[in-house]
């Protein structure tokens, strides 16, 4: 068997790289946000953000992805919206996987970064106030810092799952080589043909070790936010 | 620099309510835990907010029906119990954490912290952790310094090392200091006043020495005594002589230096009382002196008031000796002293 990738597959790793970085950093700031609220704020409705948040995790993917589609296809209300004003194509294009990509591993990375805003000490927020710090100062001073191993395990988390995305993001945007066919995708199209497995196969490789990566990096990550809100 | 509280605020079915002023100088807040003694200085701080309240410092309004300013605003130095350093930072950047402050170096050899700056917290003895956090909180440049029981989560010794600093805090600095305390040495030693505070109302206030002198004291029954002022003189065969106003006193053990100033608090319940003077008695300490008053202080024992020079002593004994002695005021008698307190160091004399 040939071991190394052919240009079709070492294009399909490229993309999902570009789509798992684009959609792990541009939804960062809403999950670190919205782990903020669902960590120290009470509020009518929370469970229910907390629901829809934790949605793309337990419905099927295509069902995500459907979702995407009537809503952010070209027609959609936000799809037409976006296309008429910013002049922004999601459906069938890279763009539409970032997207995707991003919503499936929402989830996972606002559970991380919850779960580490929840290890720091209020107390330690408390006497930051009675020093002069305004909420904000707050926030990047005490929480975000504390917090920060967390914040990056739930990134790593959420990069992983983007690199793997497949249901919803070929149900939204399709496999189209070179635009939105992903490693899973590609996997799953070098299945459909004869002679396809020996492509599958090296993919398949390039998935594990990039799942299995991210998830020790996770782990190292996790560790070092205890370590760090516990000051040793 | 003074300021005022007035307070009121319900948790469930406990009230708290309750007002004061506090000048230059330490103010205690004392009483049990649960007495609301946190709580009211958690209102001062910005991070309770009470149902209603009035405080102002100076001529600063930080709270009435309109205003409510928030801590970030208010500009405390809040001292808490179990310290709060921030972990992710070194001792030097949790010392700047409000900013950089002009005295900076006179603020840290006050403290004797100015060796530890490139410490990481974890790596602070519990005294000196405790010392950073009293820098911190000075290096904000507060309009009022709190400080909520910095003591109680140090052992016997580190209590003894902080002491010293605290007091020169409240000699140097000129702002109000409140502290709270359940430690009758804490308060004796330290304050100038003593608010009392019992389930969230204040029982008694005024200074620490007239407090524990009144007999059956507000601070506690089993706290009555007498707070002495004395000054070190010398020392001879490992005894030094304190000079009160009620004579003088020998105790072993002082390591201050002759001249220097202190307090000695002698608890009523350690307080003998003889109609004679004493012969072949080990205790060192006989002050004689007259009867003021005789107090009945609970079941079954009475608070006898012993004037010696003009100084009043209390003694705790048990009605059916005061009797049998057939105590009454006016009356010469000798006070046995069987133990002193010298801040927070029981010495026995």
């Amino acid at each position: 068997m040939e071991w190394s990738l052919t240009p079709d597959e070492w294009t399909a790793v490229r993309l999902s790289l570009r789509v798992a970085v684009w959609a792990t950093l541009l939804s960062l700031p809403l999950g670190i946000a919205v782990a903020w609220v669902l960590a120290r704020c009470d509020f009518w409705g929370k469970s229910l953000l907390n629901g829809v948040v934790h949605l793309p995790l337990i419905l099927p993917p295509v069902v995500t992805g459907f979702m995407l589609l009537v809503l952010f296809g070209r027609n959609g209300p936000v799809g037409g919206f976006l296309e008429d004003t910013f002049g922004i194509v999601l459906a069938f294009r890279w763009t539409g996987a970032v997207l995707a990509a991003a919503i499936m591993g929402f989830p996972l990375m606002v559970r991380a970064i919850r779960l580490s805003i929840e290890a720091v000490d209020p107390k330690l927020e408390d006497a930051a106030r009675t020093l002069g710090a305004a909420p904000l100062a707050v926030f990047f001073r005490v929480t975000l810092p504390m917090a920060l191993p967390g914040i990056i395990a739930g990134a790593i988390l959420a990069f992983a799952k983007a690199m793997g995305e497949f249901g919803a993001t070929i149900t939204f945007v399709s496999n189209i080589p070179g635009e939105t066919r992903t490693i899973a995708a590609a996997i799953y199209s070098l299945t459909q043909v004869p002679g396809g497995d020996a492509g599958a196969f090296r993919l398949t490789i390039v998935a594990v070790i990039v799942a299995m990566a991210a998830l020790l990096a996770s782990e190292y990550f996790a560790r070092r936010a205890q370590k760090r809100v516990s000051g040793r | 620099m003074s300021m005022t509280v007035d307070i009121r605020h319900r948790f469930g079915t406990f009230t708290l309510d309750a007002g004061f002023e506090a000048d230059t100088g330490v103010t205690a807040l004392f009483g049990p835990s649960g007495a609301g003694k946190t709580s009211m200085i958690n209102a001062v701080a910005g991070l309770l907010r009470p149902d209603r309240g009035r405080i102002t410092v100076d001529s600063a309004v930080w709270q009435d029906d309109t205003t409510f300013l928030p801590p970030h605003k208010r500009r405390v130095g809040y001292v808490f119990q179990d310290g709060r350093l921030f972990p992710h930072l070194s001792v030097a950047r949790n010392l700047r954490f409000a900013g950089l402050h002009a005295e900076e170096g006179a603020i840290l050899d006050m403290l004797g912290i100015a060796h530890l700056m490139d410490r990481r917290i974890a790596a602070l003895s519990g005294g000196e952790a405790q010392r950073v956090a009293i820098g911190r909180a000075l290096l904000s440049d507060p309009k009022v310094l709190l400080l909520d029981e910095p003591l109680s989560a140090l052992d016997a010794a580190r209590k003894a090392e902080i002491l010293p600093y605290i007091e020169r805090l409240r000699d140097e600095l000129r702002i109000p200091i409140l502290l709270v305390s359940h430690a009758v040495e804490e308060v004796a030693r330290l304050a100038q006043t003593v608010i009392v505070l019992d389930q969230g109302r204040i029982t008694a206030s005024g200074a620490p020495a007239a407090l524990l002198a009144e007999p059956g004291s507000p601070m506690g029954p089993a706290e009555a005594g007498t707070l002495l002022p004395g000054t070190v003189g010398p020392t001879e065969q490992g005894l030094t002589r304190i000079d009160t106003g009620a004579g003088p006193i020998l105790l072993p053990e002082v390591t201050a230096a002759p001249g220097h100033a202190l307090r000695l608090r002698i608890p009523a319940r350690d307080v003998m009382l003889a109609t004679q003077k004493p012969e072949g008695l080990s205790a060192l300490n006989i002050l004689a002196g007259h009867i003021g008053t005789i107090t009945a202080a609970g079941a079954g024992v009475v608070d006898v008031q012993v004037i010696c020079n003009g100084v009043p002593i209390l003694a705790r004994i048990t009605a059916q000796s005061a009797g049998r002695l057939g105590l009454c005021p006016g009356q010469p008698i000798y006070a046995v002293v069987k133990s002193v307190t010298l801040g927070l160091d029981q010495v026995f004399a």
